[in-house]
């Protein structure tokens, strides 16, 4: 069975217990029914401001946490806790933090060598080290440095190891997880261009989780918009930026800085008044209906649903 | 697609043009000179082993411990060889036993013996003089000092490999398994392990006393046999604490998720990244037990209750001093030094490590 999309996630839930009590747990909904699908050689942009569960969607879609509820499909096929150990090689995740995502006893080789190891892609030691270098090389590191400890790297330097490491065994889908914020700007864009080159030459998809909006809307070809756990808004990239919809996506957009000052002075800052609702006690009806310039009645009562405005520009939003 | 990558490219100032940039076959780009230069410039490397021995060099204390250890242990190992008394033997001079050979002082001569040197014969000295039974008391210092030691690393294996296996289980394992072993974790803490050891020497003599008889525990006694009992059954709890405190700390690190991704099984998870990163606290706590055990255990044998005699310990040589305190106070001050020597050398070595190998441990 093959399909149109290489990945579907369908009403993906994450619920973490969190002890409230001596007794009691209160569930903290970091993802709360998120549904999204990305095509082979696709980038979905995945934007969101900090704590609204961006990390947790891409660990549990490949199931470094059991989901609470919720379908995850690669190629057609839905994955379980038992297959995902075929779908390991497909599926790699490049971690947010470069600092403790590398194992601080072990040699650069070592840890880019890991997945070779686990998958037992050489036949021999010497093969295993070429296809180790080459990848390398590939991030731009250092070939002599093949045996040095991760704690010897800057933190650019380390982002680059753990791109190297889900590289390793070409898989046709790698979550980004702000892969490059560690980084700074020139060598940004020399990461962002190789995943863009990976892209076109071996057709992967990606899952890009950003902060950097405007890095978001060069990489991706549609973006989803999260919101306490929720998927507000998804659709095209350009779509998106220029006609944004959803009152979250309205305000997170006039907070990026306009690079002509000109246009900039134009354009008003929509600034959100109050904090994030925390996701162990969200509001009824709209999560966003606490900071929303266009709440009303309804919005307390029934939570939206994604629907499309569109040429499949998807808007969770009563009143837009 | 590559016509919509050059149009958004003028979208962002400080994108790099990646026309600019010569490619041959391959579509990446290479590292330039300029940036491998730049990492090239990076310290030495250095392995943490490396690292850790040159932090340890430099910490005088723990240089000098390392220093007194091995000074007693070639003593130890050494003069059995180069002293011709044994531990449970008589002094004789000439073939004959020598009854004037009593309560020597250091370095002096019994009767008997300043005869046989006046004849031509050849006497080892006693360096610490002897005991009340005429037996030579450095080398039963001496053997003592084995005795001691070697209760001490045994009893810190045994507890090092109970506390091992009791602790990752409970940690890697986590929830409910976790839970219940904690409990018991709880129950052993709260029994008063001194207590424990006499009653279970004073069973133990009851039941097994007869059986030992011609094998070789019986050397070792029945109240050694209780106190390893008691290591094994209760000393390992806090040992258990710690590897199952490091090894949750270290179970929720990313790259454990890390390795979980690229597919790793449990197996490969514990051996290289758990253990790897907690090897060192545990190897530095089991230096740190062995002075508590060797502590304990001139404790129990200054009771009573430890080796079998004629087997000297360092314990019971300082219990027997006490005896004749007044006229030779010389024969507790050694046993006394030399316990003392090997505790705070152990002790200042174990703190050493910790600072070396582990600086967040240091509180
Ligand atoms: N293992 C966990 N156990 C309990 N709560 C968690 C866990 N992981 C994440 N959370 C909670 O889930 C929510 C979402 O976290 P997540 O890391 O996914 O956010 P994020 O969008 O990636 O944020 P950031 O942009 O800062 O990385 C947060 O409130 C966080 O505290
Ligand atoms: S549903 Fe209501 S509260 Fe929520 S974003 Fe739309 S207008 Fe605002
Ligand atoms: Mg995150």
């Amino acid at each position: 069975m093959s399909s149109e999309y290489l990945i579907e996630v369908e009403d993906l839930k994450q619920y973490f217990p969190i002890k409230t009590g001596f007794f009691k747990t209160t569930p903290l909904k970091a993802v709360d029914g998120v549904t999204f699908n990305i095509k082979p050689g696709e980038t979905l942009g995945l934007v969101g401001e900090s704590g609204c569960g961006k990390t947790t969607v891409g660990r549990t879609l490949l199931r470094l946490y059991e989901p609470t509820s919720g379908t995850v499909k690669f190629n057609g096929e839905e994955i379980t806790a038992k297959n995902m150990a075929e779908h390991r090689k497909n599926m790699q995740m490049v971690f947010q933090d470069p600092y403790s995502s590398l194992n601080p006893r072990m040699t650069v080789e070592d840890i880019i060598g890991e997945p070779l190891d686990v998958h037992k892609m050489y036949s021999n030691k010497n093969e295993r080290r070429e296809k180790i270098l080459a990848l390398m090389e590939l991030v731009g590191l250092n070939a002599e440095h093949a045996t040095r400890y991760a704690h010897e790297f800057s933190g650019g330097q380390r982002q680059r190891i753990g791109i190297a490491r889900a590289l390793a065994v070409k898989p046709q889908f790698i979550v980004c997880d702000e892969a490059v914020s560690a980084l700074d700007v020139s060598i940004q864009a020399q990461v962002i261009n190789m995943f863009e080159d990976l892209q076109a030459k071996l057709g992967v998809a990606y899952l890009f989780i950003a902060h950097d909006l405007l890095v978001v809307r060069h990489i991706s070809n549609r973006i989803a918009v999260m919101y306490l756990g929720k998927v507000v808004e998804i659709g095209d990239a350009d779509e998106v930026y220029e006609h944004p919809i959803h009152p979250y996506t309205e305000s997170l957009l006039s907070a990026v800085p306009i690079p002509d000052p000109i246009q900039a002075k134009q354009s008003q800052r929509i600034v959100l008044s109050g904090d994030v609702p925390s996701p162990m006690n969200m509001p009824t009806g709209c999560a966003f209906r606490t900071r929303c310039r266009f709440a009303t009645d309804k919005c307390a009562e029934v939570c939206p649903t994604l629907t499309d405005k569109g040429g499949g520009h998807m808007v969770a939003c009563h009143n837009r | 697609m590559a016509e919509q990558n050059a149009l958004k490219r003028n979208v962002l100032s400080a994108q790099v043009d990646l026309s600019k940039f010569n490619f041959d076959d391959s579509v990446f780009e290479k590292a330039t000179d300029e940036e491998k230069k730049q990492q090239d410039v990076m310290s030495e490397s250095t392995t943490f082993f490396k690292d850790g021995m040159k932090k340890l060099m430099k910490n005088p204390l723990a240089v000098g411990s390392i220093i007194v250890l091995i000074i007693v242990m070639s003593v130890i190992i050494v003069a059995p060889h180069i002293v011709p008394y044994s531990y449970s033997q008589i002094i004789s001079v000439n073939g004959k036993r020598d009854k004037t050979a009593k309560n020597l002082k250091p370095f002096e001569y019994s009767e008997n013996e300043l005869e046989y040197i006046a004849e031509g014969g050849e006497v080892f000295p006693h360096i610490m003089g002897t005991d009340a039974q005429c037996r030579d008391y450095f080398i039963r210092v001496v053997y003592g000092t084995r005795v001691s030691l070697a209760v001490g690393l045994f009893a810190s294996i045994l507890v090092l490999i109970i506390g091992l296996l009791y602790g990752s289980i409970s940690g890697y394992m986590g929830g409910k398994v976790d839970l219940i072993m904690q409990r018991i974790v709880d129950i052993i803490y709260s029994l008063p392990d001194m207590l424990v050891i006499i009653l279970l020497s004073v069973v133990l003599n009851e039941t097994l006393g007869e059986k030992l008889e011609g094998t070789s525990f019986q050397s070792l006694g029945v109240n050694m046999i209780s106190l390893f009992i008691v290591y094994g059954l209760l000393y390992w709890v806090s040992m258990s604490r710690l590897v199952r405190g490091q090894i949750l700390t270290i179970k929720n690190n990313e790259y454990v998720l890390a390795a979980k991704a690229t597919g790793a099984k449990s197996g490969r998870i514990i051996a290289k990244h758990i253990i790897p990163n907690c090897i060192s606290v545990i190897i530095i706590s089991t230096a740190l037990q062995i002075p508590s055990a060797i502590f304990t255990e001139s404790y129990l044998s200054f009771i009573g209750l430890g080796v079998q005699a004629p087997m000297p310990s360092l314990g019971s040589l300082a219990n027997t001093a006490r005896e004749g305190l007044q006229s030779y106070p010389y024969k507790l001050i050694f046993p006394a030094v030399v316990i003392c020597l090997i505790v705070l050398s152990l002790n200042l070595l174990g703190d050493g490590l910790r600072d070396a190998f582990d600086p967040k441990l240091k509180k």
